[in-house]
């Protein structure tokens, strides 16, 4: 009898002792994550119900920034832009991946180099990407107009010119990431099982056939959670637009978190930009949520 | 002959897309080994001038960024380790009330982008007068993508460690840090080097916190001083290409030396 309450009093107190180590274990992450994510998001809503200007006096003003955002011409013109450059990254991000995934998955001569060499730009850092960049599309003297120049085509000024600064952007963008996503690729088509492709060399197939019906239908699910992964990337860009274009010739690369950054570092309009940053947040939000519930389709999928 | 044909096709496609992919760092390399009247007259550089780099070098706010890039990544990826590790173990091995919860708060959270956070971090940064410091630069990334694929990754390692090695250690009196730190940790190298790589890429890359919180060129690090870089010379093509490669050499020592891991820590990192 006293032997098993004590037996119970001890459990109780390792219990307990258990969940005490637990919490402190945890704490840095979690008290880190309150403190510098959850709090901040919080209080970005918060001021964005404010005309808040840097210095100055702050003023609640309700829902008036985000009403104010149906107006502002530069808003809507740095969402369009911001889609323009999802739409041309993404398609072509994602179908240049597969089509060198397809190429480089069966062993042959010489396929390690092609491969390094494709995910060589993955490996550079963003700005360095971007900074040979700007340089390799200077307008007379740089590389890519001069090589035109020998087939005696005026190339354009890529970045000066509205109609090329956005697409020049993009195409860097996916030079820089398609490695990546090609490698994801490659990982989930050697998981097809060889028999599959016997049995469809077996029939006669060619090379598309055995790719629409055999190694598509098997990697959908990776397909569609990269192509959502590199969605929020893209809605994210920033970077190579600050060193290549500074959003410019006039607005034509504007994206929304160049104008976030504008808004609130350049024009110290914090209220606003915490508005349009709250913007950015709901799309990312939506993106998110699909991935996850793709993923736990995937999940069930690989049962 | 059909399948010669496929072939000699893959190879020129495949041949192109290389030259596509590395052929800007080929030009980024010869250029900067090029004198500056022949920067445009050549493509391989004749003579070569090396003295681009010790100009670059001697440059001594080049090397105070690369200095700054370099430590600061480091604290954040030990940092990471530290915290992602143990928070990971816990959420593995130990039974607390709210762990499930937690762990998944923790996890979304943890999704939230800093492009949104940002404004808010920036006042609270400057009401504790650690704006122009390294301080945000250190602690923010810790609690970002990294520290939340940390925490994930850690887990799904631990959990799959046998309970036996726990319950000797149990028996034997050992304290829940000690476990931790003398049998976990020590096991869990593999995972442990695909968060370092993860970290420290995603911190040498890092744009945006450097370039809201930091003023002085000194303070800076890589990615916004090399941004830079470009509006204050102008035309110093040369040296400016000394600076990116001099700036890429750390990643390719590690992509040489750990390539497999690599592109694990790459990979994984953009599944999370």
């Amino acid at each position: 009898m006293l032997n098993n309450k004590a037996k119970t009093k001890k459990t109780f107190s390792a219990k307990r002792g258990e969940a005490i180590a637990g919490w402190l274990f945890i704490s840095p992450m979690v008290i880190g994550f309150t403190i510098f994510m959850f709090g901040p998001l919080v209080y970005a809503f918060f001021m964005s119900l404010h005309d808040w200007p840097l210095l100055g006096e702050q003023a609640f003003i309700g829902l008036e920034n985000y009403r104010n955002l149906m107006s502002d011409a530069s808003f809507t013109n740095s969402l369009k832009v911001t889609l323009l450059f999802s739409l041309g990254l993404v398609p072509l991000n994602i179908i240049l991946a597969l089509f060198l995934a397809n190429l480089l998955k069966e062993k042959f001569w010489g396929i390690g180099i092609f491969r390094t060499a494709i995910f060589v730009p993955v490996m550079t850092s963003l700005v360095v990407w971007a900074i040979v960049w700007k340089y390799l599309l200077a307008p007379e003297l740089g590389f890519i107009n001069q090589m035109l120049g020998w087939f005696g085509i005026t190339g354009p000024s890529w970045l000066l010119n509205p109609n090329t600064a956005l697409p020049a952007v993009i195409v860097v963008s996916v030079l820089k990431n398609v490695g990546l996503n090609m490698i994801l690729f490659l990982t989930a088509m050697q998981q097809v099982p060889k028999e599959l492709y016997e049995a469809a060399e077996l029939d006669g197939a060619s090379n598309y056939v055995k790719f629409r019906n055999v190694t598509f239908p098997l990697i959908t699910p990776t397909v569609f959670l990269t192509i959502i992964i590199t969605t929020i990337g893209a809605m994210k860009i920033f970077g190579q637009v600050y060193v290549m274009t500074n959003g410019g010739p006039g607005e034509s690369t504007k994206v929304l978190v160049y104008y976030i950054w504008e808004t609130a570092f350049k024009l110290f309009d914090m209220g606003y930009a915490s508005a349009l940053a709250f913007v950015l947040f709901f799309i990312l939000l939506v993106f998110t949520v699909i991935s996850w519930v793709v993923r736990k389709r995937w999940i069930f999928y690989e049962d | 002959m059909k399948t010669k044909r496929r072939l000699t096709l893959k190879y020129i496609s495949l041949s192109i897309i290389t030259l596509i992919m590395i052929g800007p760092l080929i030009w980024m390399i010869a250029t900067s080994l090029k004198e500056r009247s022949r920067i445009f007259t050549q493509f391989f550089p004749n003579p070569i001038r090396w003295e681009n780099y010790l100009d670059v070098l001697q440059n001594g706010t080049f090397l105070t960024q690369y200095w700054n890039s370099i430590y600061i990544a480091l604290l954040v990826t030990i940092s990471v380790l530290l915290f992602a590790s143990m928070a990971g173990y816990a959420f593995a091995r130990l039974n607390f009330p709210g762990k499930n919860i937690i762990f998944i708060l923790l996890l979304s959270v943890m999704m939230i982008p800093p492009e949104v956070t940002i404004i808010p971090l920036f006042l609270f940064m400057r009401d504790l007068d650690i704006i122009n410091t390294h301080i945000p630069l250190i602690i923010l990334p810790i609690f970002g993508a990294p520290g939340a694929f940390g925490v994930f990754l850690m887990r799904q390692f631990f959990i799959a460690i046998p309970k036996e090695l726990e319950e000797a250690a149990v028996m034997d009196g050992c304290s829940r840090f000690k476990i931790y730190w003398k049998i976990f940790l020590p096991l869990s190298v593999p995972a442990l080097s695909t968060l370092t790589i993860f970290t420290f890429l995603t911190n040498w890359d890092e744009f945006l916190y450097p370039l809201i919180f930091i003023n002085d060129r000194d303070l800076m690090t890589l990615p916004v001083g090399l941004s830079l870089f470009t509006d204050e010379t102008g035309t110093a093509w040369e040296h400016l290409m000394s600076a990116t490669t001099l700036a890429t050499i750390p990643l390719l020592i590690i992509f040489f030396f750990a390539q497999k891991k690599f592109i694990e820590g790459m990979t994984a990192g953009s599944i999370k």
